[in-house]
């Protein structure tokens, strides 16, 4: 029970983490001050939650370990996040749209996440539902607009949802330890989101005037710990500190 | 308007100014007051812009999540005290569009500091220490500058600067009680942002222009070498109570004075600086620039989508 519950906490906090990553890189770099605001408060948003859920998983595993030795000092291998949040921040449209991606399931998965037996899960969703709905908001907004926008607009978003659908399906997907605290009333049966999922999603796409792509080949593998080749460069910088200073305080 | 009637309402605005009466973006007001009001705005919001690069870098190497969500916080109110700044300036009548094509032109200066690179995970705290430490000694005066929009935007400003401030110092304090590495690297932070935080409060009076006009409105109430005194009186206790030496040999208290007397600063460094050969000005331009030209079509995007909005409203109502 200790060891699945842990995993299934990394499970979710990983997404974060990595997501939360890619976003704090824009700081700075976005298309307009407006934008660089709300993408660095995504990112901090995502990196809050991050800690309560590293926090909770540290108290767990009871093995002496902070929320930053789980959060820095993985192999990446035992990172779980899904494909879908390592996707690098092309341009606009890519960030814009794996946020999306990523935020209709997030939100389905908190909605659901409250009502867990596990009552520090139940209260990290309730906290942090707010939150995502902002970021959900934010980004079906962007959606239309790109979609919606201009030819060249519309253009790229759709290359990148075209590029991006592949990583959705693997949201989808069970582990071993998700299995089993579905069992136990504490996980979320995340099979039971897809069809809302898929529903939502398609919405703003149809919103915005954006084909839904007709694809059913998927990748996977990030639950499981094999990620893409992007991922060993972000872990580079989000270990640095770590791995270059370990064992002391910041 | 004759020139009589002109030179009336100088008169009359100046003893507005003189009663402590704040004027709004409404009020008539002389073209050298807007003018001057626009630059030194403006230049203040460039320089929260420029200033999220240097510690934007670190955001995605922070040590610790502690560490990293404060820094995203920091980097956040940076862009928030740009957006409040570029909007104040707009009430003078000047769109944000042309400031920044003020900015990316290289017409309009930003501060200077914020072309040293940011090399070690110390130079965030040394930053908030230092450099938003002199912008507060910089800035506190201006919460009762004549000008209504910017003195209430620096009211907002200052108090999440001081809080940057302590945020900082704190970053020092923890690495100056750390590792023999740690204090180092806190050691090594101070050496290299020590001088470049002192030019940051300006040219030495003697080189300065502009200040007695800007006393008179209240943009300016003490000179930037007794601005810079302040900062040194302040700072030094401050590095002393953690174990950190100033890399000034001859720094010394004078009793007399009641302050510290501090060596040359080398002044052919800072104007090489503001002339745009810094080590980092080439970098933070091409920055600014690059996010601004790549986000062209999103601007574009976003102005056609609201645009077919309106016209859908529009159907609506007939
Ligand atoms: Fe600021
Ligand atoms: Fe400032
Ligand atoms: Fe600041």
């Amino acid at each position: 029970m200790k060891d699945n519950l842990y995993k299934y906490i990394l499970g979710i906090a990983d997404n974060s983490l990595i997501l939360g990553q890619r976003m704090g890189s824009l700081t700075g770099h976005g298309p307009s001050l407006e934008t660089d605001i709300a993408c660095t408060n995504i990112s901090l948003d995502l990196f809050g939650q991050v800690r309560s859920y590293y926090q909770y998983a540290a108290k767990i595993a009871g093995d002496g370990r902070t929320e930053d030795d789980i959060a820095m000092l993985r192999k990446e291998r035992e990172y779980v996040n899904v494909l879908l949040v390592e996707q690098p921040n092309t341009d606009f449209a890519y960030t814009m749209a794996r946020q999306f991606l990523f935020d209709v399931y997030h939100l389905l998965l908190l909605n659901e996440l409250q009502k867990s037996k596990d009552l520090t899960l139940s209260a990290i969703a309730s906290k942090s539902i707010k939150e995502v709905s902002y970021h959900q908001r934010f980004s079906s907004d962007w959606i239309k607009r790109l979609g919606d926008g201009t030819d060249l607009s519309h253009q790229k978003m759709q290359d990148a949802i075209d590029a991006l659908w592949a990583y959705t399906d693997e949201l989808f997907h069970q582990t071993q330890a998700d299995k089993v605290m579905v069992k136990e009333g504490v996980g979320v049966d995340v099979t039971k989101l897809k069809e809302t999922y898929y529903k939502q999603v398609n919405e703003v796409l149809e919103e915005a005037t954006l084909n839904i792509p007709e694809s059913k080949y998927f990748q996977k593998g990030g639950k499981e710990g094999i990620h893409t080749e992007h991922m060993g460069y972000l872990l580079s910088d989000l270990q640095y500190m770590q791995r270059t200073y370990p064992n002391m305080e910041w | 308007m004759s020139e009589e009637q002109i030179k009336n309402l100088e008169a009359q605005f100046e003893a507005r100014i003189a009663r402590d009466e704040k004027i709004e973006a409404k009020d008539w007001m002389p073209e050298k007051y807007r003018q001057t009001h626009i630059r030194q705005m403006s230049q203040h919001a460039h320089s929260e812009i420029v200033g999220m690069l240097p510690e934007g870098n670190w955001i995605t190497r922070a040590p610790s999540l502690r560490r990293k969500v404060a820094l995203l916080a920091k980097v956040q109110d940076e862009a928030g005290h740009g957006l409040y700044l570029y909007s104040a300036c707009e009430t003078l009548g000047i769109s944000r569009d042309e400031l920044y094509d003020q900015l990316h032109s290289g017409k309009a200066k930003y501060s200077s500091i914020f072309n040293y690179p940011t090399v070690t995970w110390a130079d965030m705290g040394a930053i908030g220490w230092l450099v938003d430490g002199a912008a507060i000694i910089n800035q506190v005066p201006l919460c009762n500058t004549s000008y209504g929009p910017y003195a209430r935007a620096m009211v907002r400003v200052c108090k999440e600067e001081s809080f940057h401030q302590r945020q900082g110092y704190e970053i020092m304090i923890k690495l100056a009680n750390g590792t023999p590495e740690q204090k180092e690297m806190a050691q090594d932070a101070l050496n290299r942002w020590w001088w470049p935080s002192l030019m940051m409060l300006g040219p030495t009076d003697a080189e300065s222009i502009h200040t007695e006009q800007s006393m008179k409105w209240k943009l300016k109430r003490k000179s930037n070498d007794e601005l810079r005194q302040q900062f040194i009186d302040q700072t030094v206790p401050q590095a002393d109570l953690i174990g950190l030496t100033i890399p000034d040999p001859d720094l010394k208290w004078n009793e007399e004075k009641g302050s510290y007397d501090f060596g040359e600063i080398n002044w052919d460094e800072f104007w090489q600086v503001v002339k745009g050969h810094g080590p980092c000005n080439k970098e933070r331009m091409n920055a600014r620039v690059g996010a601004w030209e790549r986000g062209e079509w999103v601007r574009d995007a976003a102005m056609a989508y609201a645009e077919k909005q309106q016209q859908k409203k529009e159907k609506q109502v007939v």
